[in-house]
């Protein structure tokens, strides 16, 4: 069967995904700032019989600069067999999309003009005469709102007729000479100025007022601190309902399940290995990672839909520029929050290659979704109490959200170093575009998140974590001599981890959590349940586990930094070298921030401990 | 008519001007033009981050933050 080759390609933040998302029905991932697609995905559909094959564009401002997204919407546009390019513009933003849409329209003669977020102009007020668009760019032009399908219709029928045109495709390679630019800019100002009536005069007013106080001297830095701090509250206290039912009826069914196969004869053995090994380890992950996770998550996505992101860059821009690296660092740096592994594909976003291995070698120092619950735990087994209380929490929040700014500080410093070391050089050029907020579709946002999330660490935990509960189990109960394989392995860890403050079972969790991040509290805790019991199985009693296996302060402040401080997981790695094509750095990336664990924990450790002996 | 030309970094906060010239030479000189800062392009600044550097400007209709070294190499005509 023929298959139809579509191009989805424009600016950034233009809403190219969501109309990839619209056409084919898949669920690429959206976000209000420039850079969130750095991968073109590719989906079909059906239209009138005929299968039409999409290819979601990174976005790109230009086809002759020399970024790597923008060689690759390029190359796309001009080497890939596309029978038609969709280039989707911001209807909001006419006169600046119209300079990329003229270029396109140069190099590749069968294109469509999709002009999207109608909802967003409407409400501004400005107003797009589509005929005498299509009339002066010489190409078919179709306006929709992605977001709610209007129009989509339309549009499917537009690239249905353009697809089946029978005039020749023509490709052109373009090279614009600076003469060459400045006359389609101006081409560019003359079209808008003829097709698009601006009804409200500051029809951006009151971005421009938001603006004016979240980018503020007085306010900037206090809401960003406030922002983050309310985003760690709610995941505080929304994770502990769901955490303690999710606990209860976890261990209620391990009971239940004990009973069954006790009662059809399953040998003790194997009961042992697969509820004290595989179902306890999942259900410690299940009941203490999850829910952080699932909360923190969606309230993250909708700060990001906001359009808040591009402004924490803003703000945060000076101290990149002082530690010689990229502003856009910043946002790599927030989709750490998110994934790791992730954050390393979106450092494309860099355009300077020194800066972008700046940006992949440090961003493990943002703790990822998978980190947090770990953090999280131990900070209110330790420093807020069990309690609910309000000003526990308010504890734990401070807390935590010092830790992230001490990552933030330590991935400037390390920056700093890089920059005047291995990496020498000064900063590249680098323009932030600051995109309109939008109203973020907070429903839906928040129940795909979740679900999403909760899928994703579900499917993870019985990859990961089962495999590890397994052979946990068997290492705790083999015996080599008179001990374990596990007491061989910690007891060899031991001495040096006591240095750093943390002892020979959490080092040897955080090994073995190299594949998934998620997993090594839940290692810590079946480690010490192999060698001891846990009478009721709850979560306050936890920290009496720990504390009975010799946890005190220092060991929680150390387990911490080590949490924050430390290789990245074996995903981030796979891609750091997928991404820099190389050993060499890959290898970095995994030794910065690990000696950097190993020095800042030894210094703590040491330092609290004398401190502690002199109360 | 002199004292009306000044690289764009030194553009007041709600002022507007008119690109004049560009200074910046290679791959920068690129990006520039490429975010539409050609002769005649009519820019404002909009923002100053809180510690003074970057600064947003509405750059054709779009808001843009550059870095006072980049904005630097941007000659304007301050308008009013
Ligand atoms: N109101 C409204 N918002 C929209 C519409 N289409 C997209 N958006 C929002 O615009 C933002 C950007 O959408 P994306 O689809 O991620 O944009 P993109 O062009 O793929 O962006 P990059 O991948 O960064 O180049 C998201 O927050 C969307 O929810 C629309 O029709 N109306
Ligand atoms: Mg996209």
């Amino acid at each position: 069967m023929l298959i139809t080759n579509i191009g989805l390609a424009g600016n950034p933040n233009v809403g190219k995904s969501t109309v990839f998302n619209a056409l084919t029905g898949l669920k690429q991932h959206t976000g209000n700032w420039p850079g969130k697609t750095v991968v073109h995905a590719t989906g079909k559909y059906t239209y009138k019989d005929q299968t039409f094959s999409v290819t979601d564009l990174p976005g790109t401002y230009s086809l002759t600069t020399n970024s790597q997204e923008e060689e690759i919407a390029r190359e796309f546009i001009l080497e890939h067999d596309f029978d038609v390019i969709v280039i989707v513009v911001d209807a909001t933003c006419m006169e600046r999309n119209l300079n990329l849409v003229l270029q396109i329209i140069e190099a590749f003669s069968n294109s469509v003009v999709c002009i999207n977020l109608l909802d967003e102009a409407k409400k501004k007020k400005i107003e797009i005469d589509q005929e005498a668009l299509s009339e002066l760019l010489g190409v078919p032009v179709v306006g929709i709102v992605a977001r709610s399908k209007i129009n989509l219709d339309k549009l499917k029928e537009q690239i249905y007729l353009s697809a089946n045109s029978n005039e020749p495709i023509v490709r052109k390679k373009i090279n614009l000479s600076e003469e060459e630019t400045t006359k389609t800019i101006n081409r560019a100002k003359n079209i808008y100025r003829k097709c698009v009536k601006v009804k409200k005069q500051n029809y951006d007013a009151l971005d421009r007022r938001l603006d004016n106080i979240v980018t503020s001297k007085k306010f900037g830095f206090t809401i960003m601190m406030l922002l983050l701090s309310l985003i760690f509250w709610i995941t505080l206290i929304g994770a502990n309902y769901p955490s303690d039912l999710i606990f209860n009826f976890l261990f209620w069914l391990q009971d239940v399940l004990f009973g069954a196969m006790t009662k059809i004869g399953v040998p003790a053995i194997i009961i042992d290995i697969s509820l004290y090994g595989v179902y306890q380890t999942l259900a410690w992950v299940v009941s203490v990672m999850l829910p952080p996770m699932a909360i923190f998550f969606p309230l993250f996505t909708l700060l990001e839909d906001f359009g808040y992101l591009p402004r924490v860059a803003f703000n945060m821009d000076k101290f990149f520029q002082k530690a010689c690296a990229h502003g856009k660092q910043a946002l790599t740096m927030c989709m750490g929050f998110g994934c790791n592994a992730c954050a390393i594909i979106g450092c494309r976003i860099i355009e300077s290659p020194r800066e972008k291995l700046i940006a992949i070698l440090t961003n493990n120092f943002v703790p990822c979704n998978g980190r947090f619950p770990t953090l999280i735990a131990i900070i209110s087994m330790f420093f807020a109490g069990m309690t609910l209380s309000p000003l526990n929490n308010i504890i734990s929040v401070i807390i935590l959200t010092s830790v992230i700014i001490f990552g933030i500080i330590i991935t400037l410093l390390v920056s700093r170093i890089l920059s005047n070391t291995i990496l020498k050089g000064l900063p590249s050029s680098f323009a932030l575009e600051l995109p309109p907020y939008r109203r973020p579709q907070i429903g839906q946002v928040i129940i795909r998140s979740i679900l999403d999330r909760t899928i994703f660490v579900l499917g993870r935990a019985i990859i990961v974590a089962a495999p590890a509960g397994f052979v946990i189990w068997i290492f705790a109960n083999i015996e080599i001599g008179n001990s374990s394989i596990i007491s061989i392995c910690t007891d060899f860890l031991d001495p040096f981890a006591k240095l750093i403050g943390l002892d020979g079972v959490i080092l040897l969790a955080f090994i073995l959590g190299f594949p998934a991040n998620e997993i090594v509290l839940p290692i810590v805790i079946m480690i010490y349940l192999a060698t001891g019991t846990m009478i009721e199985l709850d979560i306050p009693q936890l920290k009496t586990l720990l504390v009975d296996n010799g946890w005190t302060i220092t060991t929680a402040v150390c387990t911490m930094l080590f949490c924050l401080l430390h290789f990245p997981c074996g995903t981030t790695c796979l891609t750091i070298k997928k991404e820099t094509q190389s050993w060499k750095w890959t290898g970095l990336a995994f030794l910065i921030p690990t000696m950097t664990g190993f020095i800042v924990c030894f210094i703590v450790a040491q330092t609290l401990n004398l401190i502690l002996s002199y109360l | 008519m002199e004292n009306n030309i000044l690289s764009l970094d030194k553009l007041l906060i709600g002022k507007k001007a008119i690109v004049r010239a560009l200074v910046a030479e290679g791959l920068e000189r690129r990006r520039l033009l490429d975010l539409g800062l050609v002769q005649g392009t009519p820019v404002e600044a909009l923002h100053v981050s809180p510690t003074g550097d970057p600064i947003a400007y509405s750059i054709m209709g779009a808001v843009i933050a550059l870095r006072s070294n980049d904005a630097s190499k941007v000659i304007v005509q301050n308008l009013s």
